[in-house]
């Protein structure tokens, strides 16, 4: 009888072998572990066993039904898995296929840059500051230094909303706005729109935008203006950025620079972008003049400051190499979702 | 200003490469933009000699030339030219040369004959008659004897024609730059080489002027000097070669010895001369005045000029004759057969001289002088120099004494040398000597702790400016580069992270950022269909705009939205969302500046876009933004806007915005083809309604309970009413309320609509029974009733 159950396993093994689907395995347990099943029938005949081998028959009989229980078992998994197998199998999709874009709003590139020099600033403590756009030619003229008559305001083709008020020519007068409303010690940058009668094209716009930035503290030198701007010049443009300060002459500062970088295109060899030069104006500054400072009320005796202007187009069409600055206000959704 | 090297050399010699001097100089305040050499393009041109020249066998207008060009044997080059003779000195361009213009010149045959090159006339060397005045238009250049002969050498060495033309940005403060002397001065203080000025000496003439000429300024505050000379015996012919190359490296015509010699003198001093024909002062007389109504002057460019009674002008004892520092009249200039001259070295007001050239629309070499503000000091000298080069010239005889008439004398500046103060302004540290001898190259002088400046400079009248000469000639590049001291806190204001949420948001939902201009035309309000009344019609207007497009300052930013929307729809771009943070400005009269506000104004248009998705926008930023109970009020009124498909947006009653369809008539005027959605929220508003500050409420712990309402009612009854009053009947247990379906039609009657909510009820307490559900929804029914919505059977 012990053989007969070696018999009926093996059987079993060899049997389990050849399903394929889960119906032929319930009908292999049935017929193996069943009411009326092989180990069942064994079970049955236990009465005409002699005492001695009833327990042995008994205990071998329970082994093996445990073991053909386990191989079922086994198998079941392995059917279910070769099952989901085949499922997943058939659900593969091209994974090449573009995928279903969320649709997003893009950044003007004026204020992509604008916002990155807004942030630099920040981080070197200059609140943003804003001043009115039409504006009186006290505070954009006058009092920044360029009285009537004064050249400078010749290369500066304002648009003139009657004789004393104007659509601001640069953003400056937010200098002298900011002076009269706080005290210092002061900084500052306002951004902002500017105007001038020039005709539209590539490189020429009656509106543009600058970002003003002004310190007054006591003991301010040339040395915190280098100091500074060639900071936020190697925080736009990376740490290898040179800068060169080249005199220059703006009425409201005293000394007046402009401020070159080495070219970001060719590192200062020279090629197309910086004309061959090695370097590229980005920015105005100075001292701020000291009857500027008293015209915005800030005592000259005990403070000093100086003042810069950047260009927010120059920055933008060259950090993405826009060639021509109609582009930045005709607002093609082609050009707008390039950025 | 163009500066010629040679006629820089003449006063500071330089004797390193272009670009480490253009570099320099530019360091020390001078900048340059660029260099160019006379001639560049010139290739293998040299002076050949016509050793023999005969017909051409096959022709009868070519001449066969053996040109000498100092080799073994004479190269033979066939001409069409008619004007060459045996001996005369030519340039030849050789097998493999370039002429002006880039032509190449190779070898070949002119009928049959081998030309070994071409003969030039001035032109294909880049040349005018006027730079040699012995050369013919229309034939080979023949080269006199006042250039060095020397077969073979290299054309542009021959004729001089080699100088280096170097361009300068000059500032407005900096008139004393317009000049040679003045860069030579920067030069040699950069260089550290000596520099001096001309001293010019005039031979004893005879007669006595004031028997030729009377001067009168009638308007001192516009002219502050004025002195005139006179010549007789005028000889006119052209200059020598040396003055006319410097005139033509500086960008200046030749013309003759006397008008070269104003030329000369206000590009070698910066002070502008005019040289008047004595024939044509009626009167013989220099009368200094504004203009009167109605005169009018022909310039010398044959233009005729109206002038006003604000333009100084040159008039002799009736008429105007040249216009004060900006140009001569037709008739006073100088003639082949003049005989008498004036020449006038006079000093006007800047602002006077630069409006007037504005207004006549001429900028003259002269005007770009004289409006950077030029010192009456340096007239005496100039006329000097102009006398000495005419006696050097042997242009004519001068007439002794000049007439000086100097009312208004500039003061001397001086200053005390605060070397405390500029060392403290700059963060640098020189002693007093350090800085006095910086001042003193530069032309200041410096005794006992005091300096004058010199009359050249307008610039100098503060401690500040002072420090600038200093520092640029110590170096910008050595003063130090120091970090900001102290601690300073930034962060944006309230109404900067407002814009900044704002903003996100309106991306985050697909809508991209745009920037248009503020100024439109004022013909986008009839576009906009606005009516004649509109209190938006009121702009800012711009006096003296560039064009109608850009004249008035926009009260609202939506014709700049359907300018962006047109433009795209015409791009072919099927559909698009834009917003723009808009500037708008309201104007408050002429004596008061504009209100500036912003108008955050959004627009989509085409695929994808309707009422709702513009108002979904809307809705879901005031969300963001923290603003509860906006209510949408139909809005029939705007002629903008789709009379049924608008909204105005209030809070607690007041209006902050618009949403809608743009009416079709105004999408017809910006030929958008495709519906279009326009909304705007007032910035000012949104910043004040706005609450970010967020306190966390419990996760539900309790189910909910949802029941579903379908109902009829007329159809122009609200769904915000319907809403209202559910909430109203359902109480505090109505968590939310949701809209899902809206049906019309025969199923529901005529004239009704069909809407069905589905509500959420839940406590915080406890799980709600069905019971309590049904009577919430109940009485949710009962308020329903009251304003005519039925439970749907």
């Amino acid at each position: 009888m012990l053989k007969k159950l070696d018999e009926i396993k093996a059987q079993a093994v060899e049997e389990l072998a050849q399903i394929s689907d889960k119906a032929e395995l319930e009908s292999l347990r049935v017929s193996k572990l069943g009411k009326k099943g092989v180990i069942t029938s064994i079970l049955k005949q236990m009465g005409s066993l002699s005492a001695e081998e009833r327990p042995v028959v008994g205990q071998k009989a329970n082994q093996i039904r445990g073991e053909i229980e386990a191989l079922i078992k086994q198998k079941q998994a392995d059917l279910q898995q070769a099952e989901q197998n085949l499922k997943l199998a058939a659900e593969t999709v091209d994974v090449t296929i573009p995928g279903k874009q969320p649709e997003i709003g893009h950044t003007h590139p004026l204020s992509i840059v604008l916002d990155e020099v807004k942030d630099i600033f920040s981080g070197m403590g200059f609140d943003v500051v804003e001043g009115p756009e039409v504006e009186w030619d006290y505070y954009n003229f006058e009092a920044l230094n360029i009285p009537e008559g004064h050249p400078a305001r010749d290369t500066q083709d304002t648009f003139y909303i009657t004789e004393k008020m104007l659509l601001r020519t640069q953003t400056s007068p937010v200098q002298i706005r900011t002076m009269e409303k706080r005290n210092p010690p002061l900084r500052v940058i306002a951004p902002g729109r500017v105007y001038r009668s020039d005709a539209v094209d590539a490189t020429h716009s009656p509106l543009f935008h600058q970002i003003e930035g002004l310190v007054i503290d006591e003991g301010i030198t040339m040395a915190d203006l280098k100091g500074t701007l060639e900071a936020f010049a190697k925080r736009l443009y990376g740490e290898q950025t040179e800068t060169r300060f080249r005199p220059h002459h703006f009425p409201f500062t005293e000394p007046s620079c402009e401020m070159d970088v080495s070219c970001f295109k060719c590192g200062g060899k020279g090629c197309s972008m910086c004309k061959g030069e090695g370097w590229i104006e980005i920015l105005g500054g100075g001292m701020v003049h000291p009857k500027v400072l008293k015209n915005g009320g800030v005592d000259a005796e005990k403070y000093s400051g100086f003042a810069f202007g950047i260009g927010l187009e120059r920055l933008v069409m060259f950090r993405f190499g826009i060639d021509d600055m109609r582009l930045l206000y005709e607002n093609n959704m082609k050009f707008l979702e390039q950025f | 200003m163009i500066l010629s090297k040679r006629w820089l050399n003449d006063y500071c010699k330089i004797d390193i490469d272009d670009k480490q001097f253009a570099e320099a100089i530019t360091l020390t305040g001078s900048k340059v933009e660029g260099w160019e050499q006379e001639g560049a393009e010139l290739k293998n041109i040299v002076l050949g000699k016509i050793a023999a020249i005969e017909k051409h066998p096959d022709s009868d207008h070519l001449w066969v030339c053996q040109v000498d060009i100092g080799a073994q044997e004479p190269v033979q080059i066939v001409t069409g030219a008619q004007n060459l003779k045996e001996g005369d000195y030519v340039p030849a361009a050789l097998h493999k040369s370039v002429v002006a213009g880039g032509q190449k010149i190779t070898k070949g045959k002119l009928r049959g004959v081998p030309s070994n090159g071409m003969l030039c006339s001035v032109a294909e060397l880049g040349l005018t008659v006027n730079d040699f005045p012995s050369a013919i238009e229309d034939g080979i250049m023949v080269i006199t004897d006042e250039c060095e002969l020397e077969l073979g050498k290299d054309i542009r060495e021959v004729l001089r024609f080699n100088d280096t033309k170097i361009e300068f940005e000059i500032t407005s403060n900096r008139s004393d730059c317009m000049s040679v002397t003045g860069l030579a001065r920067e030069a040699a203080a950069t260089f550290g080489k000596k520099f001096e000025m001309p001293k010019p000496i005039v031979n004893k003439g005879h007669g006595d002027v004031n028997e030729h000429l009377k001067v009168t300024i009638h308007n001192p505050d516009l002219c502050y000097r004025y002195i005139g000379a006179v010549v007789e015996n005028v000889r006119i012919k052209p200059s020598p070669l040396w003055l006319r190359e410097r005139l033509r490296a500086s960008g200046v015509r030749p013309i003759n010895n006397i008008v070269d010699i104003t030329n000369f003198v206000m590009l070698e001093m910066g002070q502008p001369m005019h040289a008047f024909d004595l024939r044509y002062l009626e009167g013989n007389e220099v009368n200094v005045r504004t203009a009167k109504a109605g005169e009018s002057i022909t310039t010398l460019d044959g233009e005729q000029r109206e002038l006003t009674e604000k333009m100084l002008v040159i008039a002799d004892a009736k008429k105007p004759v040249a216009v004060a520092g900006v140009m001569g009249g037709e008739y006073s200039g100088i003639m082949d057969d003049t005989t008498t001259i004036v020449f006038e070295s006079a000093c006007f007001n800047g602002y006077s001289v630069r409006s007037t050239a504005k207004a006549l629309g001429m900028r003259t070499e002269s005007s770009s002088r004289y409006e950077k503000e030029l010192n009456p000091e340096s007239c005496m000298l100039c006329i000097m120099r102009a006398l000495e080069l005419l006696q050097m010239l042997d242009a004519g005889d001068v007439v002794n004494g000049m007439i000086d008439v100097f009312p208004t004398p500039k003061p001397e500046v001086t200053l005390p040398l605060d070397a405390d103060w500029i060392n403290k302004f700059i963060g640098i540290n020189l002693s007093e000597e350090e800085m006095a001898a910086i001042l003193t190259k530069i032309g200041f002088e410096v005794k006992d702790g005091t300096l004058t400046a010199p009359y050249f400079r307008n610039d100098i009248e503060h401690q500040a400016d002072v420090s600038e000469e200093i520092a640029r000639f110590y170096g910008f590049e050595k003063i130090p580069n120091k970090k900001l001291a102290g601690v300073a806190e930034a962060k944006l204001t309230p109404e900067q992270q407002f814009e900044k949420l704002a903003e996100s948001t309106m991306r985050a939902m697909g809508y991209s950022e745009i920037s248009t201009f503020s100024f439109i035309s004022p013909k986008a309000y009839d576009k906009i269909l606005l009516p004649e009344d509109s209190a938006l019609r009121e702009s800012v207007v711009i006096s003296n705009p560039l064009g109608e497009d850009t004249s008035v300052m926009r009260t609202t930013a939506i014709p700049s939205m359907l300018e962006v929307i047109a433009r795209n729809y015409n791009f072919r771009t099927p559909c698009g969302k834009f917003y723009e943070n808009a500037t708008t400005y309201k104007s408050n009269g002429l004596e008061e500046l504009p209100d500036e506000s912003k108008m955050l104004t959004f627009g989509a248009y085409g695929e994808g876009n309707d009422f709702y998705t513009i108002k979904g926008a809307a809705e879901k930023l005031l969300a963001v933004l923290g603003i509860e109970g906006a209510e949408y009020i139909a809005y029939a009124d705007s002629p903008t806007f789709h009379p049924g498909r608008t909204a105005k947006i209030a809070v607690d009653g007041k209006q902050i915005g618009i949403i809608g369809e743009v009416h079709p008539n105004v999408c017809k005027n910006y030929k958008i083809g495709a519906k279009t959605y326009i909304g705007y929220l007032e910035s000012n508003a949104l910043f004040a309604l706005k609450n970010t500050d967020r306190l966390y409420s419990p996760l539900p712990k309790f189910p909910a309970l949802t029941r579903d309402l379908s109902l009829v009612c007329e159809k122009t009854l609200e769904v915000a009413a319907l809403e209202k009053a559910i909430k109203q009947g359902a109480g505090k247990m109505l968590e939310k309320v949701e809209l899902f379906d809206i049906f019309e039609g025969a199923q529901v009657g005529i004239g009704k609509k069909s809407v069905a909510f589905s509500l959420t009820l839940r406590s915080p307490e406890r799980t709600l029974t069905d019971a309590e559900a049904d009577s919430a929804v109940q009485k949710a029914l009962d308020a329903l009733k009251n304003i005519g919505a039925q439970i749907r059977r």
